[in-house]
């Protein structure tokens, strides 16, 4: 006879698993969180505010407050201009390769900051090699236009447009095309239909990109800090950098009321965008199947080399930047025959031992938090998915957090963990080891919110069957889930890998000598006037990007519906 | 092979009862069809018994082994119980083949790799798809998978096979090929089987004794004659086969024999000899014959072509409808009259 303990195996081996992986997940994303929290509110321990008080008194916190605030809302506005016009186009008109145009408009988002940066600043400005190439140039001595609050604005803009795009195209896709059809048997044409059924219908994803857009341009870091630290214009995410870099953890204390200011205005954004989110699925009624396509007759042609143009502008435009600076021997010198040189790309990529040991880290650390995401956050999907507790659900709707929160926040939080190990005088900080667990936190929404829509599709039948024949959860685990989600988990894996291998913000503030990542190399670089070697670094990272998502792209069809974010 | 013993099985869900105070014993080597309409809890029992659900009162042997037992809190897994489970969707496992998909359980319980293929190509060969073996499940039809999904299940050798409406997703002549599947593989492997259905006729073909259930309770299980000559109550009487329960008045009794006034005529009727107390009979078109001196006078309200004979829906004068069954076609509106010969009775609240 078995002991009641063993003969309840099945079921408690589950619940002991999940609440074994939920604790190390929680602990992981949302431990730094609440440390940071519980950092501004005290004084050495007990309750206090009046070091926030103090903070937030300072002239520079007001001004930083206000040049995000502004440089993140007129950022937002141009996304939303852009990004909603490729929207609708795409997604209500009969545009051809509509597939070559969202993957083009998808690049942008994917593209590191510092190097959307650091590509504008090269076709622009009176040193860029590219119009001194074509003797366009601006005389010497001309200041750099994007070194202004305009020009992060606009960057910001077009860095972020894409997320407008997705989650306005995602509303319109839901829309019934029924709806539409009925407004037009009604006698509604063209523009009539557009403004009185498709606008009110698409307004809740619109407030709720517009949302998500300024809470990612409040976070952002690399723009800010390529063109306003030289133009002595900073942003929230910028003034902590700068403290934490001059003074060191003397002022961890003050920059963590900074952080949590800067969360507190992206916590309301998000609740913002959740409030807008589940308006939307109010009026999911109906076949969405076919999706629309609007005839645009005479004007299809135009339309189409229009927006091409744009997608030229923002995407090709700077690369040729980049690309002209990185092949000069010199910065500032012209593009010609005999000019051309590969010494930049030489020096970067196989001399310097600073980029190599970069490559190493970032990709070591990317590759590192793929894995023991997948290995986390396959299971816990799986677990929480078939065992809905209520602890499970809470984490479900917080796990976003540290994604959502700008990463100088999650940096601040990490920082602050694990500056001192509990019962220990040791410490992370420092080490790679911090960025890593920074990486683990981050990124662990990315991993998570793939697998969990391939497994909500999934039939539970397919476990209860193995169930049924004997099999244990492990054994279940490793020959029909894994196999199963495995291609979900490889989308979630590869889009960590490429979000993380160009992560600046997060290792900007964690970063010490030896434990450099690329996004840090190319700022450092930038930074010390080699914009040549900086230049031929981030046309590297271009590449291994668009070859990363093409990839992707590549193997989209064999992914279940959710899985691809550019595809939802 | 094992019988399966439940006793005062319960289960709610949020606070709303599924299953309610099930006590009964299936034998060995029974068919036994669970039937009812959806949402009656025949689910819900089944995968009690399978051990997906945990029931919230009562306890569950098979065999000697107890499998749940809600007092105790014993509650043994499903891998734990050598159960085979057939579903609904058939729930292959897609990124394996066939054969592996078939050799799956005796992979787990570690045998050696001669005698999985020896008792996989046996099992395949039981259920006619040597020539599929190496295909994936996406290349086969619906009927080819669910042969796959039995012949995973019979592998093993379970104690027991469970069946959750296993025909549901097949079209009706495929459904009829393949209930000549399961009675061959219930007679040739002797398992006990739990079959659920909603489709009467399904049931009826198939299984050797029938637990009909209506609100988490069993209403009556007996065989598949005995349910629908002799129904212990309203409910059994309208879902099994077409019959219409009415009321009796003045009933007599004179010795073995009981008489009662049925819709205004005097008619003997049958009855369980435990039955102390009759107030329905169950009018079925085999206890109605149409007949010009008739004492029963109604008019034919629907006419329905069957194959053969015609089934007519009548109302009498006094507002009940009938069905009575013909060879001769009348039309609707016609006059007839129906003589009621022997209905089965019995008590209801």
């Amino acid at each position: 006879m078995m002991s009641v303990a063993q003969q309840n195996g099945g079921s408690r081996s589950e619940a002991r698993l999940l609440s074994a992986i939920l604790i190390v997940a929680i602990c992981l994303t949302l431990a730094p969180v609440l440390r940071l929290f519980v950092e501004g509110v005290t004084d050495q321990g007990s309750p206090s505010l009046t070091l926030m008080r103090d903070v937030l008194a300072q002239p520079s916190t007001l001004s930083a407050l206000k040049h995000s605030l502004v440089t993140a809302g007129f950022g937002t506005l141009v996304s939303l201009v852009l990004g909603a016009a490729f929207a609708f186009l795409v997604a209500l008109t009969d545009l051809r390769a509509k597939a070559a145009l969202v993957f083009c408009l998808m690049i942008p988002m994917m593209i590191p900051p510092q190097i959307t940066a650091l590509s504008w600043t090269q076709i622009m400005g009176p040193s860029s090699v590219l119009l001194k190439t074509l003797g366009i140039a601006p005389p010497l001595g001309a200041p750099q236009p994007l070194y202004s609050p305009q020009g992060i604005i606009f960057l910001l803009g077009i860095q972020h447009m894409s997320i407008i795009f997705l989650t306005l195209r995602a509303g319109l896709r839901s829309i019934p095309q029924d709806v539409v059809e009925a407004a037009r048997i009604s006698g509604a044409k063209g523009l009539r239909t557009w403004w009185q059924v498709v606008m009110p219908l698409t307004l809740p994803s619109l407030a709720a990109g517009t949302a998500i857009t300024f809470v990612t341009a409040l976070g952002n870091f690399g723009i800010p800090a390529m063109l306003g630290i030289p133009a002595g214009y900073a942003t929230l995410p910028t003034l902590v950098y700068q403290k934490l870099a001059g003074m060191g953890t003397t002022v961890l204390a003050e920059v963590s009321v900074l952080a949590m200011l800067i969360g507190a205005v992206a916590v309301a954004g998000i609740l913002l965008q959740r409030l807008c989110q589940s308006r939307q699925r109010l009026h999911l009624v109906g076949s969405t199947s076919r999706p629309l396509a609007l005839p645009l007759g005479a004007a299809r042609l135009p339309v189409e080399i229009l927006l091409w143009a744009v997608v030229f502008a923002i995407l090709v435009l700077p690369m040729f930047g980049l690309l002209a600076t990185s092949l000069v021997p010199a910065y500032g010198v012209t593009l010609r025959f005999d000019t051309v040189t590969l010494a930049s790309w030489y020096e970067v990529l196989f001399r310097q031992p600073v980029t190599s040991r970069a490559f190493a880290n970032s990709f070591g650390l990317a590759a590192g938090a793929s894995a023991v995401l997948v290995m986390i956050c396959l299971p816990l999907a799986w677990l929480m998915e078939r065992r809905k507790t209520r602890l499970a659900r809470l984490f479900d709707s917080l796990l976003d957090l540290p994604y959502a929160l700008p990463g100088v926040v999650l940096s601040i939080a990490m920082i602050l963990l694990l500056i001192k190990l509990p019962f220990t005088e040791a410490t992370l900080y420092g080490t790679i080891w911090i960025i890593f667990l920074a990486y683990l936190a981050r990124f662990f929404a990315v991993m998570f919110r793939p697998v969990q829509a391939s497994l909500k599709q999934f039939d539970p039948a397919m476990d209860e069957a193995a169930q049924s024949v004997g099999a244990s959860l492990y054994r279940r685990l490793r020959d029909v889930i894994f196999p199963l989600s495995a291609p979900a988990a490889a989308a979630g894996a590869i889009l960590v890998f490429l979000t993380a291998f160009n992560e600046l913000t997060v290792s900007a503030l964690l970063w010490s000598s030896g434990t450099e990542t690329l996004g840090v190399v190319i700022f450092n670089l930038d930074d010390s006037g080699e914009t040549g070697m900086a230049s031929a670094l981030a046309m590297t990272i271009v590449f291994v990007v668009i070859v990363l998502m093409a990839l992707i792209q590549l193997f989209s069809r064999r992914f279940p519906k959710g899985v691809v974010p550019w595809q939802t | 092979m094992a019988d399966i013993d439940l006793s005062s099985v319960g289960k709610t869900f949020a606070g709303t009862p599924a299953l309610q105070d099930i006590t009964t014993r299936f034998d060995d080597g029974e068919f036994i069809a669970l039937l009812g309409p959806s949402g009656c809890g025949k689910t819900t029992l089944l995968r009690i018994l399978a051990g997906f659900e945990t029931p919230s009162s009562g306890q569950i042997r098979i065999g000697t082994r107890e499998m749940a037992n809600a007092q105790t809190g014993v509650n043994l897994p499903p891998e734990e119980r050598n159960i085979g489970f057939v579903f609904q969707s058939y729930a292959l496992w897609p990124h394996m083949s066939v054969r592996r998909n078939v050799s799956y359980p005796l992979e787990i319980r570690r045998f050696s790799k001669s005698e999985i293929a020896r008792q996989t190509d046996a099992a395949l060969a039981s259920t006619g798809l040597e020539a599929y073996a190496d295909r994936m499940p996406s290349d086969l039809s619906g009927g080819q998978r669910q042969r796959v999904a039995l012949a995973r299940c019979l592998v093993s050798d379970p104690c027991a096979v469970l069946l959750d409406e296993p025909l549901a997703n097949l079209d009706v002549a495929l459904r009829a090929t393949m209930q000549g599947v399961f009675t061959d593989f219930h007679k040739r492997t002797g398992a006990t089987m739990v079959y659920v259905t909603h489709d009467q006729a399904e049931a009826m073909a198939m299984a050797d004794r029938i637990a009909v259930m209506d609100q988490g309770r069993i209403q009556q299980f007996d065989t598949p004659q005995t349910l629908y000559e002799r129904p212990k109550n309203r409910f059994v009487a309208e879902f099994v086969g077409r019959g219409t329960v009415v009321p009796v008045q003045e009933v007599t009794q004179a010795g073995g024999a009981r008489q009662a006034r049925i819709l205004g005529a005097e008619v003997a009727v049958q009855s369980a000899r435990a039955e102390k107390q009759v107030s329905h009979v169950c009018l079925r078109p085999e206890n109605l014959t149409i007949s010009e001196s008739g004492d029963l006078r109604s008019k034919v309200a629907r006419v329905t072509y069957m194959g053969g004979k015609y089934l007519l829906e009548t109302v009498t004068d006094c507002g009940a409808r009938l069905f009575a069954e013909t060879r001769a076609r009348f039309d609707v509106g016609a006059q007839l009259g129906l003589t009621i010969t022997t209905p089965w009775a019995f008590s209801e609240d």
